[in-house]
C-alpha cells in the first residue's frame, strides 16, 4: 500500500502550499563544492522519486523541495523510526555570477546532484545608436 | 496524514530522536543561506516495522553501489554494511562549502525478535531506501484455531 501526504483536494494553491510549509519537514544533507565551470550541488533524498521533486530558481533563491514515498504493507505497525518527515526542504541563496537558467539536476538512488554553471564572462557588446 | 513508515514510534527513544533532530534543525536552517557557508549524522537512518507475516527494516540510504553491500542475518542479529564513497572531488581547483553527507564505511546491527525466519529475508533497493523484509515463522503467526 502507498501512503503519502495528501491534501485536501480543492483548496486554493496557495493555501495548500502554506499548509505544506507548516508541515514538519526534514532538511537533507549537502556536499557543495565549486570548481572552475561552477559549482556542484548533492543532496541526499532518499525515498524520492522524480516525479515528487521540485527544483526551482526565484531570484538568486534555489529552492529544494521533495517528499519521500515508500511503499509499505498494509497494516505495518511501526516499532522503531529514525526518520520521522517524509518531506525534504531546504533552501540557498546563489551569488550573481552563477547561472540559475542553465543548472543541470540528476536524481538517482535517491542523491541529488545539481550542477549550477557560472555565467558566460559578460562580453563587450557593442550598442547600435540608431539615429530617427 | 503523515506516511506510516516515518511516523515516530511512542517510546522514549523516538522521542529522543525526535529532539535530536529538532536540534539538528535548529542549527542547521532551512532559511536561506549562502551556498558557500554550509556547516554534518548515524548512517543509514532506519525505521522498523513489524506486520503480522514479517518485520520491516527501511534504511535511507541514498547512493549506494548494492554490490558492495553486505546483508547478513546471523543469531537473530540482522547487519547491514557496505561504504559509500566520497563524492566530493579533491583538487587545487575545488573549494568545498560543506560535506554534510555520509562519505566510508558504514554498519548497521538490527536485533531481530525471536520468531524471524533467517531463511527468508527479501532486500529490495528503490531511489535509495533499502527494504529488508524478514519473515516470521509460521508456527508464531496468528492461528485460527477450528473448534470441533
Amino acid at each position: 500500500m502507498n501512503t503519502q501526504l495528501q491534501n485536501a483536494p480543492g483548496r486554493e494553491p496557495q493555501a495548500r502550499a502554506a499548509a505544506e510549509r507548516d508541515q514538519p519537514f526534514t532538511v537533507p544533507p549537502v556536499d557543495v563544492f565549486e570548481d572552475d565551470h561552477g559549482i556542484t550541488l548533492l543532496a541526499d533524498l532518499p525515498g524520492v522519486s522524480r516525479d515528487r521533486l521540485s527544483v526551482r530558481v526565484d531570484g538568486e533563491t534555489l529552492w529544494l523541495e521533495a517528499t519521500a514515498l515508500t511503499a509499505v504493507p498494509e497494516g505495518m505497525e511501526l516499532v522503531y523510526g529514525e526518520a520521522e518527515y517524509p518531506a525534504y526542504r531546504r533552501q540557498f541563496t546563489l551569488s550573481r555570477e552563477l547561472d540559475g537558467s542553465r543548472i543541470e539536476a540528476n536524481l538517482n538512488d535517491g542523491v541529488l546532484k545539481l550542477s549550477i554553471p557560472k555565467l558566460e564572462e559578460a562580453k563587450p557588446r557593442r550598442i547600435e545608436v540608431r539615429v530617427g | 496524514m503523515l506516511n506510516a513508515s516515518f511516523r515516530p514510534a511512542a517510546d522514549i527513544f523516538s522521542e529522543f530522536n525526535r529532539l535530536q533532530g529538532l536540534l539538528d534543525q535548529v542549527f542547521r536552517p532551512a532559511e536561506r543561506s549562502s551556498i558557500r557557508a554550509l556547516t554534518g549524522a548515524t548512517f543509514p537512518v532506519i525505521n522498523v516495522g513489524t506486520t503480522p507475516e514479517a518485520i520491516e527494516v527501511m534504511a535511507l540510504a541514498p547512493g549506494l553501489d548494492t554490490s558492495a553491500l553486505q546483508l547478513t542475518v546471523d543469531r537473530g542479529l540482522l547487519s547491514i554494511s557496505g561504504e559509500r564513497k566520497n563524492e566530493v572531488p579533491e583538487g587545487d581547483n575545488t573549494s568545498v562549502y560543506a560535506r554534510e553527507r555520509f562519505a566510508g564505511a558504514f554498519r548497521r546491527v538490527i536485533s531481530l525478535p525471536q520468531d524471524a525466519d533467517p531463511a527468508k529475508v527479501e532486500a529490495s533497493y528503490r531511489d535509495g531506501i533499502l527494504r529488508v523484509s524478514v519473515a516470521r515463522r509460521e508456527s508464531s503467526k496468528p492461528r485460527r484455531i477450528e473448534v470441533n
